[in-house]
């Protein structure tokens, strides 16, 4: 289970990570966008197919968890991960986020343990934080997208600050080690 | 045992404990969601694990109360999804209209920002007069709070815009008066309301309703859950009843997915079929 969040610029990076993935026979995609809460039903979704060979779905409540697919959360809703399935929920927004990048690495992290993987990509705040170290603590992988390589550097920044990253890698890189993952 | 395994049993019986001393039965919560909900009450009460804060809910009513609070309130506003007011009004109250009486049971009310949003369409679509609305939440003092009918005044700018983009036909501020940072709904909008506690795990069906409106209430619930709330309400829904969810909830997965039609798949509408 690979869990993605990504702020100021987060789209269009995960966009490039996405473009060259390989079939991803093991991996389930799921990445936590901010963006505003009236911001157009399934553009998010159109961006990322139109540039991504793996199906890209918005979430929808108790979506089944399936290898080979792209999850989105949708706006103003937390994704919350739960063995085999995904979760909403419309709690109040952590560290004023909803989707929350955080509740998304937690809850991976709670349900998947070592097989979870984190990716923090550009961004302008310090969502990501908390959920790495938990991530982190449960035996999974955390990546960083390089802050020479961002748009905005302070969420990358943030992460490997926490001191709990394994990787720090430009997104192409971050795209060879998912496939890697995949083959193993 | 990996401190994962350990955190995940405190869980467990932190929810046994208050479903047998309090009868409030969360086993069946979505586990992601109510663990974060505990976890800030945990926090908020200066405890280091479950097994605290189990000790603490199960000797001091007080700390149940605060937590019951916690596990039950559904952040909302006022004409939330403007959308999906609009499609009320132009699919839905059409058909509400050939009825001689109209009731409406707005599950999981919370603080009511919901049930005054449909008081005010169903006014300004002249129905008032004809329907009962049923309020109903799992916190009593919720259901007071939403009979009260006080919200915050910086609330309001959101409700408004909200309500402008849902097309109302009035102006918003004449349904409220501001009383310092607080503002009072209009009381006549609910006052034939029935406002009651009601805990859709484990209580009956109570009526039969033309409309039910659940929006984002089962998200926090497992599939198991989902189901037998599903059952209640398919119990509790006229021939030809609406059922109406939130934007990101499916009745694919349930097993009275067969029983209803769909009137608008984006704003998760469905009318109950058999």
């Amino acid at each position: 289970m690979v869990v993605v969040g990504g702020s100021w610029g987060g789209l269009e990076a995960f966009g490039q990570v996405v473009a060259s993935l390989d079939d991803c026979r093991g991996l389930a995609l799921a990445i936590a966008l901010h963006r505003a809460v009236d911001s157009p039903e399934g553009a998010v979704v159109r961006y990322l197919q139109a540039r991504c060979g793996l199906p890209v779905t918005e979430v929808e409540d108790k979506d089944e968890i399936e290898p080979r697919r792209v999850y989105v959360a949708p706006a103003d809703y937390h994704l919350l991960v739960e063995p085999g399935y995904f979760a909403l929920s419309t709690d109040a927004p952590v560290h004023r986020s909803r989707p929350s990048i955080d509740v998304l690495f937690e809850s991976a992290a709670d349900a998947y343990g070592e097989q979870s993987v984190a990716v923090v990509l550009t961004g302008a705040n310090d969502d990501g934080c908390r959920g790495l170290r938990h991530v982190k603590s449960r035996g999974g992988v955390t990546i960083v997208q390089d802050p020479c390589s961002a748009v905005r550097r302070e969420m990358p920044d943030a992460a490997i600050a926490t001191g709990a990253v394994d990787q720090v890698l430009p997104l192409d890189q971050i795209t060879v080690v998912l496939n890697q993952m995949s083959r193993t | 045992m990996p401190r994962e395994d350990l955190e995940q049993l405190e869980l467990k019986l932190l929810l046994d404990a208050i479903y047998h001393h309090y009868g409030y039965d969360f086993r069946e919560y979505a586990r992601a969601s109510i663990k974060r909900r505990m976890w800030r009450r945990m926090m908020e009460e200066g405890l280091a694990t479950f097994s605290g804060l189990q000790e603490r809910v199960l000797h001091d009513a007080a700390c149940m109360d605060r937590l019951l609070l916690d596990l039950s309130i559904n952040v909302t506003s006022m004409f939330r999804d403007p959308t999906f007011y609009a499609a009320l009004r132009d699919k839905i109250v059409p058909r509400l209209r050939t009825y001689p009486f109209i009731r409406i049971w707005n599950a999981g009310c919370s603080t009511g920002e919901e049930t005054y949003s449909l008081a005010i369409l169903l006014r300004e679509e002249g129905l008032e007069s004809r329907i009962r609305i049923y309020a109903t939440d799992i916190n009593g003092p919720l259901v007071q709070q939403a009979k009260d009918g006080l919200f915050p005044l910086d609330r309001m700018q959101e409700f408004t815009q909200n309500y402008l983009r849902y097309g109302g036909r009035c102006s918003f501020a004449d349904y409220y008066r501001v009383h310092g940072d607080r503002v009072r709904l209009d009381p006549t909008l609910l006052e034939n309301a029935v406002f009651a506690q009601h805990n859709l795990v484990s209580d009956a069906s109570f009526n039969e309703f033309n409309l039910i409106i659940c929006r984002n209430v089962m998200i926090y619930f497992d599939r198991v859950l989902q189901d037998k709330v599903h059952a209640l309400f398919h119990r509790s829904l006229a021939r030809s009843g609406v059922l109406a969810l939130g934007h990101k909830e499916s009745i694919r997965f349930t097993s009275h997915a067969d029983a209803y039609e769909e009137i608008d798949r984006q704003e998760k509408l469905y009318r109950r079929i058999l």
